[in-house]
This record gives structure tokens, sequence and C-alpha cells, in this order.
């Protein structure tokens, strides 16, 4: 009997190892960066809010400062989403018809809290604390981004492990003198390195002690 | 279910004990019987860390459904990886409050009630959730230090069996419906001056309260109040009526007490001042800061208690030879009694002889002190005692009695029930506890209730009592109420709440109101009047916001008085008579954690070893070696326990130290009516109380049986196999050797080590802990502040009977010498913190790694549950989530976790991390503010809470520290220093004050 395949034919044998392997390769390679995408970490993408509110109007239409509504960045773990009654400063003199201010109105009304969606959200078992960051002379825009022209407001990084090790690793890549913490514009010098190893030194930066498990995780 | 699961024990021949230890010498510290006797048993329990690991593969789910639900879980754990964090919704207020910060906690000053007796606390607040309890270090019976009780008071108000709405018969009412009736009641009641209106209390030392009550006296002429709590203080009280004629109060200074006598007293441990004496006894005892003097605690008790650990010379004797040895000490310091004849210790001759002398020399500075059970007798005497060594005033001092009505509450019982019985009773306001459970046996409590048309129970949760009433009102917890209470020295504190009621509660203050016709004034209104009424201070604003941030109100100590004890003192008949041998004593006692059984449904305390039994979630009869030999008793078997007419079947725990011919039993388990964590919890010991032996007594008989009943005790699990871990001497021989803990042990040289030393320098901060063996007394405040701190799980007691007891500080008991007498020295074993951690080595996933300040620090997300690393770990102080113990389904225990510890979930392996929350807290505010952490800003858990200071923690980089102080003594050594652990954790050796004159038999 004849051979049913040609001699031919080999190479698709060969062809489908090789397919095998690639198949085998990518969806690995899929299943490992499928954490990094923006969709699973939800970068770059808005989220609705009760209220649409927009720190661009606020911060660069307005100039309010980032901690006239997060209090307590400066001293506590948690910047501090305000309370309506900070809102309702202003907005019980200015727009106080606005019908995209009345989840607002209503929650000082009811006395029932804003649910606000969370932005910025990390897990259970990472301890992330804002004061020390801001008094260690990390900038709110380094890890935030251009919230000052963000309508709505999004995720710029992923807070993914590997992008806090990033930092600190090496801090002086980011850090930046403590008057410039909340300035929004601010651009990195061309001595970054430099700036950053002096001001690592002055700042006191342990940057032995920045990987250890327990400066995160406990 | 617990029979099958355990594994079967050979049962122990004391006699075969006793041989081996006296051919082969024993061992010089043991554990437990097993161990003494190396049986097989115990080197198969020491063989296996965590004993029967296979036991979730054999029941009630099968090998092969076990193995489907894995893989299942296992495909879904790996798509679960992929998604979306879920979201989470950021709820800020709608008007903040103004001292709230949101992330940091804030500390409000209140008092915790121990039987009705205030002690000052400070408790932390997270976003308005209570979640920890610390001393107030301003108020005298803490001053900083809590016992565990008050710990884990915390888990009572989140506690998922609390009742949370008014019942009426059982159904679901309202409080308005329940306001009607009452009113109704209440009015007819009013038309007969409160001839059928009785209120049942418990003990109460609220100046509000009493004022209340005086108020509804007034209304009610007629009306009758009643108090009533198993662990009352009616012995003290009968016996200052005894010995001066009036009703006193008697405040120890122990700081000043060289000498120290405790008749069957475990003051250091047990009642509302025990955290302050506890303190106070332990800074003269400490022999460090160059001190080199102890105090001597001579002890006679019958059941081994923590503070009876501790003494210098201990007695284990029954209630009738303490009575002796009291009776003896007094005819030598010429103490006029109706009886002169001479006692005969026996054997005990020469040691009571040594005493008197002792307390003699040590005039003005000594203590002799008797616990709350013993005869009124006993305590008069003890008054008198104390008078004769010219004690008054100088360590001992007498004050206006501190509750608002000291009268004995076994009468109050007595005439209350009487009364019922009669049918005088129409309408019975039962405030808190639960009288059905807890009364004496013989008076049939519920019985007696039944003749009553209307009963009203107020309390925690719901019971034996509030089964039998018409209606139960949930009580409030203390820290979601306004009130007022006095402590051990009459001081009076303001106890604040932390938060508005979970349900809808009422507190008993809101009861009274209504009775005294001030329905509807809120219990802080009537706090405020009350104190505004007493005009402490000209501006009352001024005073409020003191007395509330203090946590007490300076000045209103009850007056000192100087009573003179009236002599000749008439003793009772039967004082001081010894049983014959073959009289067995029963002795009925509150459980060193659960009390009297209002913490019953706690399972952190029900889950803490005790003290010395290191029983967990039982009661047991403890008995003797040699009474166990006598009447061929066996460890965990049923026996039937007889006294009067009452029995009770209760299995056999032998304890070494044990007073011959007395059986002890403790109250607060076998509760009927209890939540999921009592039920099926221990016996219930007060079915042998009577009236007239609420404490037990002589006449006891006991007949053993077959029937085995498994006992969870932590005695034998983490073992470390007798090594040299306790190092203790007398003090003289300290003296004499200052290296004696050293002595024949090899340390390592510092720089032996194979890896490269530059990989680990700590020129930051450096970690390291203390532990001072001298001063502990195995109380557990230790484990239960971890517990708090820490989110640590209560596992159950199969769990515990697989050695699978979750508590990060674990306190090991170790007896020393002979089976009848041992010494018993205590110690806690937290992470030792290895700078050369023989478990970081072997975590193939590195969850286990060390820090740049020479933690050991423990990383829960990456841990894969492999458990080499307790394997490797020579100090057993790791712990596995076996199985999901964190209960993350009932929503309110989910408010009293730490938000600064992650909670754990199974297959993740844990263990202490020196608090590394509080140190990453500290360390982050002083970078801030640019300054170093100074020594004492960071207080692990442990050490906050112990009442005994013998807990040091700091920086042994910084010379001047506490803890690098402590540690260049010569008492520090660590344990299992051979193995080049270097643990940062150490220990300093045990010291003993002994009396030259007493030769130890």
């Amino acid at each position: 009997m004849a051979q049913i395949f040609p001699r031919s034919a080999n190479w698709a044998s060969k062809a489908s190892i090789l397919a095998v392997l690639l198949v085998a390769a990518s969806v690995l390679g899929m299943l490992l960066n499928i954490n990094r995408t923006h969709y699973v970490n939800q970068v770059n993408i808005p989220l609705d809010q009760p209220t649409p509110f927009s720190h661009k109007h606020h911060v660069t239409g307005l100039g309010l400062d980032c901690r006239y509504c997060h209090t307590s960045v400066e001293t506590s773990a948690f910047a501090g989403v305000p309370p309506t009654e900070t809102c309702m400063t202003c907005h019980s003199q200015i727009w106080t018809e606005a019908a995209m201010l009345e989840p607002v109105r209503a929650s000082f009304r009811d006395n029932t809290p804003i649910a606000w969606n969370r932005v910025h959200d990390l897990p259970d078992f990472v301890y992330f604390n804002h004061g020390i960051h801001i008094s260690q002379g990390i900038g709110c825009q380094t890890c935030h981004g251009q919230v000052d022209q963000m309508p709505l407001t999004w995720k710029v990084n992923s807070l993914n492990m590997e992008w806090c090790l990033e930092c600190h690793k090496n801090p002086a890549q980011f850090i930046r003198p403590r008057d410039q913490v909340f300035n929004m514009n601010y651009e990195q010098p061309a001595d970054q390195e430099s700036l950053g190893q002096r001001l690592v030194a002055e700042y006191q930066v342990e940057t032995r002690q920045l990987t250890n498990c327990s400066i995160c995780h406990r | 279910m617990t029979q099958e699961t355990t594994i079967t024990r050979k049962q122990l021949d004391v006699a075969e004990i006793r041989e081996r230890l006296s051919t082969d010498g024993g061992q010089e510290y043991w554990r437990s019987l097993d161990e003494l006797a190396q049986s097989d048993e115990f080197a198969e329990l020491v063989h296996r860390e965590f004993p029967e690991q296979a036991d979730e593969l054999r029941d009630p789910v099968s090998r092969r459904n076990f193995i489907k639900l894995m893989g299942a879980s296992f495909a879904l754990g790996g798509l679960s990886g992929c998604t979306i964090q879920p979201m989470e919704k950021i709820v800020p207020q709608v008007r903040a409050p103004e001292d709230l910060v949101p992330g940091k906690p804030l500390y409000y000053a209140t008092a915790y009630p121990q039987n009705g007796i205030g002690t000052g606390i400070l408790v932390e607040s997270h976003m308005g959730r209570p979640t920890k309890i610390e001393g107030n270090p301003q108020h005298p019976a803490s001053l900083g230090g809590t016992s565990g009780v008050v710990q884990a008071s915390i888990l009572n108000l989140y506690d998922p069996d609390r009742s949370q709405t008014v019942k009426n018969a059982g159904r679901i009412s309202t409080w308005g419906s329940f306001l009607d009736g009452f009113m109704q009641q209440l009015g007819l009641q009013g038309v007969k001056e409160g001839a059928g209106l009785r209120i049942l209390t418990q003990t109460i030392t609220s100046p509000t309260q009493g004022f209340l009550l005086d108020e509804i006296k007034k209304q009610y002429p007629k009306s009758q109040w009643h108090q009533y709590e198993p662990s009352n203080r009616d012995n003290y009280h009968a016996g200052s009526q005894l010995a001066f004629g009036e009703y006193t109060n008697t405040v120890f200074d122990f700081a000043k007490a060289k000498v120290i006598l405790a008749l069957d007293s475990d003051f250091a441990n047990q009642g509302a001042a025990s955290a302050r004496y506890a303190r106070d006894f332990a800074a003269g005892r400490r022999v460090r800061d160059g001190k080199k003097s102890m105090n001597r605690l001579y002890a006679a008790e019958s059941t081994p208690t923590a503070t009876g650990s501790l003494a210098d010379h201990r007695l284990a004797l029954g209630t009738g030879a303490i009575e002796a040895l009291a009776l003896k000490v007094a005819h030598a310091l010429n103490i006029r009694t109706d009886n002169s004849a001479s006692v005969d210790m026996g054997k005990h001759e020469q040691w009571v002889n040594a005493l008197v002398a002792d307390l003699k020399a040590n005039k003005g500075q000594s203590i002799v002190i008797a616990g709350d059970h013993q005869s009124p007798t006993l305590h008069a005497l003890v008054h008198a005692i104390n008078e004769a060594l010219g004690n008054l005033g100088k360590t001992v001092y007498h004050t206006a009695p501190i509750e608002v009505e000291p009268a004995s509450q076994r009468d109050s019982l007595l005439s209350l029930v009487a009364a019922m019985k009669a049918g005088q009773v129409d309408t019975l306001v039962i405030l808190g506890g639960d009288p059905v459970y807890y009364a004496p046996a013989d008076l049939n409590f519920a019985e007696a209730l039944s003749h009553v048309p209307y009963r009203l129970h107020l309390g925690p949760a719901e019971n034996a009592t509030s089964e039998l009433c018409h209606w139960h009102v949930p009580e409030s917890h203390y820290l979601e109420s306004w009130g007022d209470l006095r402590s051990y020295n009459g001081l009076a504190s303001i106890v604040q709440p932390l938060i508005e009621p979970l349900y809808k509660t009422h507190s008993a203050l809101d009861l009274l109101a209504v009775m005294a016709g001030k329905a509807g004034t809120p219990a802080l209104e009537l706090i405020r009047q009350y104190w505004e009424s007493q005009r402490l201070d000209a501006n009352f604003a001024t005073f409020w916001r003191r007395a509330l941030h203090d946590g007490s109100i300076a000045g209103t100590e009850s007056a000192v008085k100087t009573p003179r004890v009236s002599t000749p003192l008439a003793l009772a008949s039967g004082f001081a008579q010894m049983p014959g041998v073959e009289d067995l004593e029963l002795q009925l006692r509150p459980d060193p954690m659960i009390g009297d059984g209002r913490d019953a449904n706690n399972g952190w305390l029900q889950e803490t070893p005790r003290p010395i039994t290191k029983l967990t979630w039982d009661n047991a009869a403890l008995i003797s070696p040699a009474t166990a030999e006598r009447l061929r008793l066996q460890n965990e078997r049923l026996a039937d326990l007889r006294i009067g007419d009452s029995s009770l079947k209760a299995p056999i725990w032998v304890v070494p130290g044990q007073a011959d011919g007395v059986i002890t039993l403790n109250f607060g388990f076998g509760q009927k009516f209890g939540g999921r964590v009592s039920q099926d919890a221990g016996f219930d010991a007060y079915a042998l109380s009577s009236s007239s032996q609420p404490h037990g007594g002589l006449g006891l008989q006991i007949t053993g049986s077959f029937d085995r009943y498994p006992l969870a005790s932590t005695q034998e699990h983490h073992s470390m196999e007798g090594r040299k871990l306790v190092r203790q001497t007398s003090l003289e021989n300290y003296k004499h050797h200052p290296h004696f803990a050293h002595e024949g042990v090899h340390d390592p040289p510092d720089d032996l080590t194979l890896y490269n030393r530059t990989d680990h320098q700590y020129d930051g901060y450096a970690w390291g802990m203390i532990i001072d063996l001298n001063s502990c007394m195995g109380c557990n405040a230790c484990a239960l502040a971890c517990q708090a701190e820490n989110n640590i799980p209560v596992v159950g007691k199969d769990q515990v009977l697989n050695g699978r007891e979750m508590a990060w500080i674990r306190v090991d008991r170790y007896y020393k010498g002979e089976l009848d007498d041992p010494g018993i020295v205590h110690q806690p074993v937290p992470c030792m913190q290895c700078e050369n951690a023989p478990c970081e080595v072997v975590c193939p996933v590195a969850a286990t790694v060390h820090s740049a300040e020479g933690l050991n620090d423990m990383v829960y997300n990456r841990c894969v549950g492999t458990r080499y690393c307790a394997n490797n770990c020579p100090y057993k102080v790791r712990r596995f989530n076996f199985l999901l113990y964190t209960d993350k389904e009932s929503e309110s225990l989910k408010l009293q976790r730490n938000p600064d510890v992650t909670v754990r979930a199974r297959g993740v392996m844990e263990k202490c991390t020196y608090c590394v929350q509080r140190i990453n807290l500290a360390r982050i505010e002083a970078k801030k503010s640019g300054d170093k952490i100074s020594d004492g800003q960071i207080a692990t858990a442990c050490e906050q809470a112990c009442p005994t200071e013998s807990i040091v923690f700091g920086n042994i980089n910084d010379p001047k520290s506490r803890v690098s102080h402590y540690k260049a003594s010569e008492l520090n050594y660590g344990i299992l220093t051979d193995l080049n652990t270097r643990p940062r954790t150490t220990y300093l050796a045990a010291l003993k004050n002994p009396n030259p004159e007493i030769v130890e038999s």
C-alpha cells in the first residue's frame, strides 16, 4: 500500500511541533502579562462617580491646593476624601441649583454620605502611608499623574508591586525637593540622578530598608 | 466527634511515675506528667509538631471529594487572578468630627467593670470602631497594665450571639411596647408602695446607679433591692463586721511590702485591683536596675494559682489547714481569740515558725492577705494579724466600702427566693447576670421564679434566666453606654461609650431611670446631673472634661479609716479544724479566664490556656497526684462528684501542686443556654453549690469511671524537649554565682557563621526583647493582648486537641522538682526573631525573610503553606492556618479587627512580628518629625498589657535603652543559643528568695 502521507508532509509535523511550542509559550507569556495590562489594572480608564467631580476644573481652573480636600495626606496613612461639608463651603454659595450637584446637596440635606468609587485601591495586605511619602519628597504627581488635568479621575500607574519597587529600589530617580511635592507641573531637572542622590541623603531615606517586606506587608 | 479525632493515650500510673522519678532522678524541669514519665505517647506528641495532620482528609469529607474540590478551587483560583479588582467605595463623613483624622486611631479613657468594680482603661478607636483596650497609665488600678480578661472584653462587644432586640416570651418585640407594659406594672406597684417590686442586680459601685436606687426606694418605699453574684465579697465583708463591727474596704500597697503571706489569695491575677497589685508586687521582686533585694512571698493555697507560682515558699493546704496556719500566726503575734489551744501544723511546723519570725522582723513592711473565698473568721483574723504587725497605714489601708451596699449577697438572695416562694413578689427586675444558672442549686431559683407574675431580665445575651422571664431587654456593652464606677480604692471613673449601641440595647442605668420616674432622660444626662450635684469643682464644664480625659475623678477615693480589731476574736465553730485523711474537700472557684461564666461566650478567653492547668475550653476536677493515686482516679476520665444531695459528672485532671484531699472545680462552664462558644464547654459546677456552702466544702464523695473525656490542654504542645530553657536559682546563690545562668551552657561565638557577615549589618535600629522570668506569673495577659492586636483567630477545642492553637505568644509552664509539691516557672515564648533564623533558609518562596532592623518578617501574601519554616523552627513559635480559622462570616466580628494587621486566610503561616505595625508607625512618625525613636516609644502589645512589666522591648543598638541595659545583666540568657540562632528575644533568669530557715523537703 502506498504511503498515505507524501514525504513532503514531514514539514507539517515539524511545523506542528513548533506551533505547539509557540502556542504554549504565548499562552504562558499571556498569563504572565495579562496582569500587567491596563485593562486588568484599570489604568487610564476614568471611573464614573456619583457626582462627576473634575480635578481639572478645581485645581487648574480654580487653583485649589491638594490639601484643601485631602487634609490628612501629610499626617496620616490615608490622604482623606473630603466630607460633604467641604464641598458645601463653596457650593452652598455657587452653583446652588446645578443638577449635577444634586447628590452633594442631598447628602448634606439628608445627612447621608456620598459613596465615591475608589480609583486607587491597593490590596488589603499592602499598607501604604501617604504621610511618609510626602515628607520624604515624593510628589503627588509621581504616582497619581497629572490629576490637575483630569476631568474625571483615573489611575495612571498599575500600582503593581513591580511598579512600587521601581522607586523603593532606587528612590533617587523620583525624589524631589519637599517644597515641590504638591507642584503638579514639576519637571525633573536634567541632573535628577545627582539631585536625587543628594536628597536621598538629606532626607535620610534608608534605601536598604525600603525593600524589606515588613515596610509594606504586615 | 471529639473522642474520635484524638489520639488515645495510655493511662498514666502515678505510682509508676513516682518510681521512675526516684530511680533515675527524673528531670529537673518538666511540663506534664506524660513528659515526666517519658511515656511513649509523649514521645509521639513531641515527634509531631501537629499530631494527626491528616484529620481533615478522613471525615466528614472523603479524601476523594476533597481532592475533587481542591481541583475545582485550583482552577477557579487561577482564573480569579486575571480579573479586575472588585470596586471599593470610599465613604467620607457628611460633617467631619473635629478630632478624627482618617487612618489614625483615637484613644478614649473609660473604665472596665470587673464584678462591678472599675479599672481604668484606654480604648483605641479606628474610625469609630473600638478595636483594642490598653491600661490607663494614670489610673491607680491599672498604671498601664491590664489583665487578660480586660483585654478580651472587647470581643464581648462584637459577640455575634449578643441579643439584639427586646423579646417578649421569646418573640421579638420593641422597647416601646415593653415600656408600655412596664409602666403599667410600675403604676400598679405605685399603689402598693412597691410592696411587690423587687430588683435583683449584681454588685453595684456606680454612684449614679446608687442614687437612682435611692430614688426608687423613695417612690416605692416597700420595694426591695437585692444583689447577688457568685464571685462576691461576702466573706470579706462579714470578716470586717467580725473584726471591726463595720463594713470596710482594704487596699494594699505591695510596693512597700517585704514579706507577704497570701492565704489562698490570687491577688496578682484575680480581682479588680489585680493589675495594680501585680505591678507593685513585681516591682518589689525584680532584680534589675542595680537592685539586688527581693520581697518574699509565702503562699498557702489549695490549688496552684498564678500568684502562688511566684511564691518563694508555697504550701498546698486544704481550707482547714490554711485556717490553722493563720491561727498559729495569730497566736504567735499574741492576738487574743476565744480559742487559745495551740495549733499543730505537723510537718509544716518549722515552715510556719520561720514565717512568723520573718513577719515579726518586717513589722510595718509586710502584708497578710486572704482570698475572697476564705471564711469570714479568717478575714477577721487577717485584719488582726495586719494590725498586730503594724502594717496599717503603711502597707495596708482600710477605707470606707466602695460598694453602694456592701451587705451579704447570699442573705440578699435567700430573702428574695423566700419572698418569691411566698408569692410576695409581683414584679421582678433582674438587671444583668444569670441567677437561674448561678444561684446555689438547693435554692431552686428557677422554680421560685415561676411564682412571680412579671419577670424582666436585662442582659447582654439570652441565657437560662431570660428563658424564664416574660421580658428580655438586651443590655448595652460598657463600651456603648454611659455609666460610672468606683475602683478598688473608691476612685470614681466615668464610663464613656466609644460607639453608639450596635443593636437596640439599653443599659441598667436606662432601666433604673425608668423606674425612678426619669424615663426618657438619657444616661449621659443622669450621670452629669449626679456629678454636678456633688459639686466637686466650681466649674462643672472643666470638671467634666477633665474627668473624661483623665479617666478618673480626682479626690473621690474612699476615706481612709482606722478601725481597731475588737479582741478577743470569736472564731466560728469548726474553724481551723483539720479534716481526716480520708475526707475530701470540694472547692468551687471562679475560672481564671471566664470568671463566674459571664465571659463564657468569649472565644479568646475559652481558648486561652489557664495559667497552671493549661486547660482550654473545659473545666475539670483538679486533683493532686497522691489523692488521685489513693482514689484510683485517672486523668481525662469522667468521675461522679457528689456532695450533699447534688452530683455532677466531670473529668479528672491531675495537677501537681494541688493540696491533697482537695478537689477544685471552676465555675462558669456548662451553660445550657449559652451562645455558640459556651455551648458544650465544660461542666456546670454550680450544680454542686449550695446556699450554705456556695464555694464548696467538706463531704465530697467521688467515684471514678472508665468513660473517657478528652481535655484540650496545651501543656505538651510545642515542646522543646527538656533542654535548659528555664533557668532559676536562689537570690543567695545568684549573689555568689552571678553567672549561674550561663554555667554549663555552650554559647557559640558571635562571629560564627558560614554566610557573608556584611549581609546583615544592623546599623540603624535593632529591635530586641527581654522577658523577665523573675516576675512572670503566667497570667496570659500578653497572649490575649496579642490576640486582640494581631487579629489572631480562635480555633476551637478539636483543633486545640490537635495542637493547632494559634497564639503567637504562648506561656510555657514548667514544674521543677518532685511530683507532689513542685516549683513552678513560667516562660512566655514569642518568636525569637533569630538573627540566624532557621526558618528563613528553608522557605522555598522567600515568604519569611530578614529586615534591616533584624526582624524576621513574615509575608502572608507570599506564603504558599509548605510549613517547612515551622518544621525548622527550634522554638516552635510558628502557627499555621490549617483551616480558615478566621471568622469571615460574622459581620460584627469584622469591626473588632485591627486595620493595621492583615487578616490571614487558610494555608498561611503566621507568627509574632514584634508588632511590626507599631514599629512602622513609630518609625514613620519619627522620620516625619526628624527625630529618632526614643526608648519606650514603641511598646509591643504584650509589653503594654503585661501587668508585671516583665516584657521589655526596645532598640539594642542604643546602649541607653532599657532592653540593652537588661541584656547586659548576668541574668540575661537566650534559649537554644547553642544552635547559633542568635535570638533577639532573651530572658532574665528567674530568682527565688527563700527563707534560709526553711529547708525544703
